[in-house]
């Protein structure tokens, strides 16, 4: 299982990658910042990046919309 | 001027424009189109501390106009428009809107709205801070400030066309006298829609140069387009010298464009690769409350809809004319105000015309599209241009409109009260059909011309509607129907929406992604600070002349590592630069806070003063808070039996659909008490939402009328 932004479990599985979880949530919005743990995943390196079992994933979507 | 046109002068007011200074013109204009009288007021320096300048000199001056039992067609009531100190700006983008108050024909309290186009940031340049007009006139009249002949007239001008699109080529042709000089009148108008309807919006103009051709921008909420029209008033002109771009005279104008060209750089790095405004405007945000299930669709039933990319942001980049500079203020880089030229209407009066259509915006898209089920975007383009040149706010028509739509789905209406029209969600000849006939009140239109609430109360007492449904699927709050974003998975947003002085329009709180996505306002107290912050700081912008893009909307990727990152750190530096520099009144951002405070504070009394403002007011309607359908709740089912599992400790499985939704109601409903009472906490607040006299005290706006409305109602409360 791994946290997504301190409130919704996922589920974990061998090669979850960021990517993986922003097609998962349909996170479209492309200005936001992931950090995995506390440290923050550069943009190019969603789709390669992996995410540990039990990480603390944070998707901080920077829209003040409307 | 041409000879030929019959303009019949009933009053005159010779006056010479004065020397804009740090932003003022250090006067107002009055006029009051029943009795002729036409005069300068002064702008106090306490007024200028105290209420900033548009919103907050708009209040000001309507506080002193009405009475205590003023409506919204009382003769005393006004309608007043300021721009602001930093209002027509050119260095910085954003910097040309107007502020419109006035006593809602739908609320029955305050409402306040904000439009581009020119006429706020010319009307001062002309000499006057703010123009206030009372008074109901006996016939049609145009009030027109005219700073190269140095006068204020209101005049007949028996030729002139009622709605927007004609009577602005018309009125321009009338007062230019060269071709130029079209670029320097702007007009506020409405239309033949607005004199049928509560819902009139107010069109503000500029003259497009690369177009040569009049466009408009809309101050929409709260029905002030009704307010003019019942006013007898056509038109509202000014008619202003040419001007450069120090015409603010600011302390410091070094300073000024140091920081202009600052965000100026940042806006040509970043848009094309965030959210394209230059390209396609705010229409960017349909696709991503579509995926985030945040797009209202079928009268905010559902958040998402496929079709909802027939009319996304890549569709109208399409659409829209490309290349042309369309700010709607000079300077502004964001540039989002875009159009669709030469389109070819396909109903109504002007059948077979080819016009621009201005827009179409994401509120607008959202209103008469996918809240209607509507996905066609030509439907969408032919409602929008109607509603414009009729005066008709896009926003209260759509919901209006799905509102009836659900009333039919649900059999409260059927074909015969609908005068044969099958009013289902996606039938956009139906809301067309329905369009004109509110323009000429007629029909089923005159049922939509009285926006959401009053039409609950006409579908209960004619066809018997059950009351609690009606007022659970009614998106309005306070009598004004809702913006366009789906608020019911976010707490803060239903109190960013219906805990507002004016009504649900998201200018004043907009937590959506913070608190339902983001979660970085998990308590009631953080969802209380924001409710706070946030709307003290977008009245701010409603203060001074500002547009709240620029702010938000494009945005250096590096402003992620600052502290607070939803708040936009450099760019709120950037604001008190600005308003410092031309003011000369060295500002930080807790005395912007404090300033938008004051106007809030005020106008949370204002409305106190006129019978309202008050918990009681700020219930939003169940559909904006949870499911109110079995159809919803299936929608949603997996959500919702979580949400029972992990917030209520309940087993799903084990309960009735009925008893699930009794479930969610109950909670709900007991959340949002709990958050009125945080949020009326952190604002100084009584639990039945008065301002206390500490509050008024501290921020310095116990003026002894004032305090006398809150000391009235607090003695009633003990
Ligand atoms: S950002 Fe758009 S709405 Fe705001 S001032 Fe610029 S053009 Fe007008």
């Amino acid at each position: 299982m791994i946290t997504l932004n301190k409130r919704e479990e996922l589920e974990w599985h061998e090669g979850l990658t960021v990517q993986d979880i922003l097609k998962q949530k349909t996170f479209t919005y492309p200005h936001i910042i992931v950090s995995i743990n506390g440290a923050v995943i550069d943009h190019d390196a969603y789709a390669e990046t992996l995410i540990p079992d039990e990480a603390d994933v944070r998707v901080i979507h920077l829209i003040a919309g409307g | 001027m041409t000879n030929k046109i019959i303009r019949h002068v009933l009053a005159e007011f010779p006056y010479q424009t004065p020397r804009i200074e740090r932003g003022y013109a250090n006067q107002t204009l009055y006029v009051n189109v029943g009795t002729g009288e036409i005069k300068a007021k002064p702008v106090s320096d306490e007024m200028k501390l105290k209420f900033t300048g548009g919103k907050g000199f708009d209040l000001w001056l309507l506080w002193h106009a009405v009475h205590d039992d003023t409506k919204w067609d009382s003769p005393e009531n006004e309608i007043v428009i300021s721009t602001g100190p930093c209002g027509g700006i050119t260095q910085y983008p954003g910097s040309g809107k107007s502020l419109v108050t006035t006593v809602s024909p739908t609320t029955e309290i305050i409402t306040d709205s904000n439009a581009g186009g020119h006429f706020g940031p010319l009307l001062k340049f002309s000499g006057w801070d703010a123009i206030e007009v009372q008074g109901i006139a006996e016939k049609d009249v145009m009030v027109i400030v005219d700073a190269i002949e140095g006068k204020v007239t209101i005049e007949e001008m028996p030729d002139a066309p009622n709605d927007t699109h004609l009577l602005g080529r018309w009125l321009y042709d009338v007062l230019a006298e060269k071709p130029q000089e079209k670029y320097y009148i702007a007009m506020v108008s409405a239309g033949t829609g607005a004199e049928h309807s509560l819902l009139g919006c107010l069109n503000f103009s500029l003259y497009d140069r690369k177009r040569q051709d009049v466009r408009y921008k809309q101050a929409a909420r709260g029905g002030p387009g009704t307010v003019l029209r019942q006013k007898h008033i056509k038109a509202l002109v000014v008619r202003a010298q040419p001007f450069k771009g120090d015409a603010n005279h600011p302390a410091d104008m070094e300073r000024i464009a140091r920081v202009g060209a600052d965000i100026q750089r940042e806006i040509a790095t970043w848009d094309s690769v965030q959210n394209r405004m230059r390209n396609r405007g705010t229409s960017y945000l349909v696709e991503i409350m579509s995926d985030y299930d945040l797009l209202p669709v079928n009268n905010f039933k559902f958040g998402s809809h496929p079709q909802a990319r027939d009319i996304n942001g890549a569709y109208w980049e399409t659409r829209v004319t490309q290349g042309l500079p369309d700010g709607c203020w000079y300077g502004c880089t964001v540039a989002c105000a875009h159009a669709v030229d030469g389109f070819e209407l396909q109903t109504g009066p002007y059948k077979g015309h080819k016009v621009i259509v201005d827009g179409p915006e994401y509120e607008t898209i959202g209103a008469i599209g996918s809240t209607c089920g509507i996905f066609d975007p030509d439907a969408i383009l032919e409602l929008n241009f109607y509603c414009d040149t009729y005066g008709i706010d896009t926003i209260s028509y759509g919901n209006t409109i799905s509102f009836l739509m659900e009333c039919y789905e649900v059999g409260i209406l059927d074909q015969e009260k609908t005068g044969g029209l099958e009013l289902t969600f996606g039938n956009a000849a139906a809301s067309l059909e329905i369009l004109h006939q509110l323009a000429r009140g007629e029909g089923l239109g005159k049922i939509a011309a009285l926006g959401v609430r009053k039409a609950k109360t006409y579908v209960i007492e004619h066809y018997g509607a059950d009351p609690q449904f009606v007022q659970d699927i009614g998106m309005e709050n306070k009598g004004m129907e809702y913006s366009m974003y789906m608020g019911k998975e976010s707490l803060a947003q239903q109190g960013g929406y219906a805990l507002t002085n004016k009504g649900p329009q998201h200018d004043e709180a907009w937590l959506i992604f913070m608190d339902q996505v983001n979660n970085q306002i998990p308590t009631f107290e953080d969802k209380a600070e924001a409710l706070h912050y946030f709307p003290m700081w977008r009245t701010w912008f409603g203060l001074c002349g500002f547009c709240k893009l620029p702010w938000n909307d494009v945005v250096d990727p590096k402003n992620s590592k600052s502290a607070e990152p939803a708040k936009i750190p450099h760019h709120v530096q950037n604001y008190v630069d600005i308003f410092s520099a031309v003011t000369g009144r060295e500002v930080d951002i807790n005395e912007i806070i404090a300033m938008s405070e004051r106007v809030y504070n005020f106008q949370r009394v204002f409305n106190i003063r006129l019978g309202k403002g008050l918990r009681e007011h700020d219930y939003p309607p169940y559909r904006g808070v949870g499911p109110v359908t079995e159809e919803e709740y299936e929608s949603r089912r997996e959500r919702y039996d979580q949400q029972l599992r992990e917030w209520l400790g309940l087993d799903p499985d084990a309960m009735t659909l009925q008893e699930k939704m009794a479930a969610h109601r109950h909670y709900r409903t007991e959340r949002y008490e709990r958050l009125m009472d945080a949020v009326y906490e952190r604002r100084g607040w009584t639990r039945n939402g008065v301002p206390t006299v500490e509050k008024l005290k501290a921020l310095g706006i116990d003026f002894p009328e004032v305090l006398a409305v809150v000391e009235k109602k607090l003695r009633a409360e003990d």
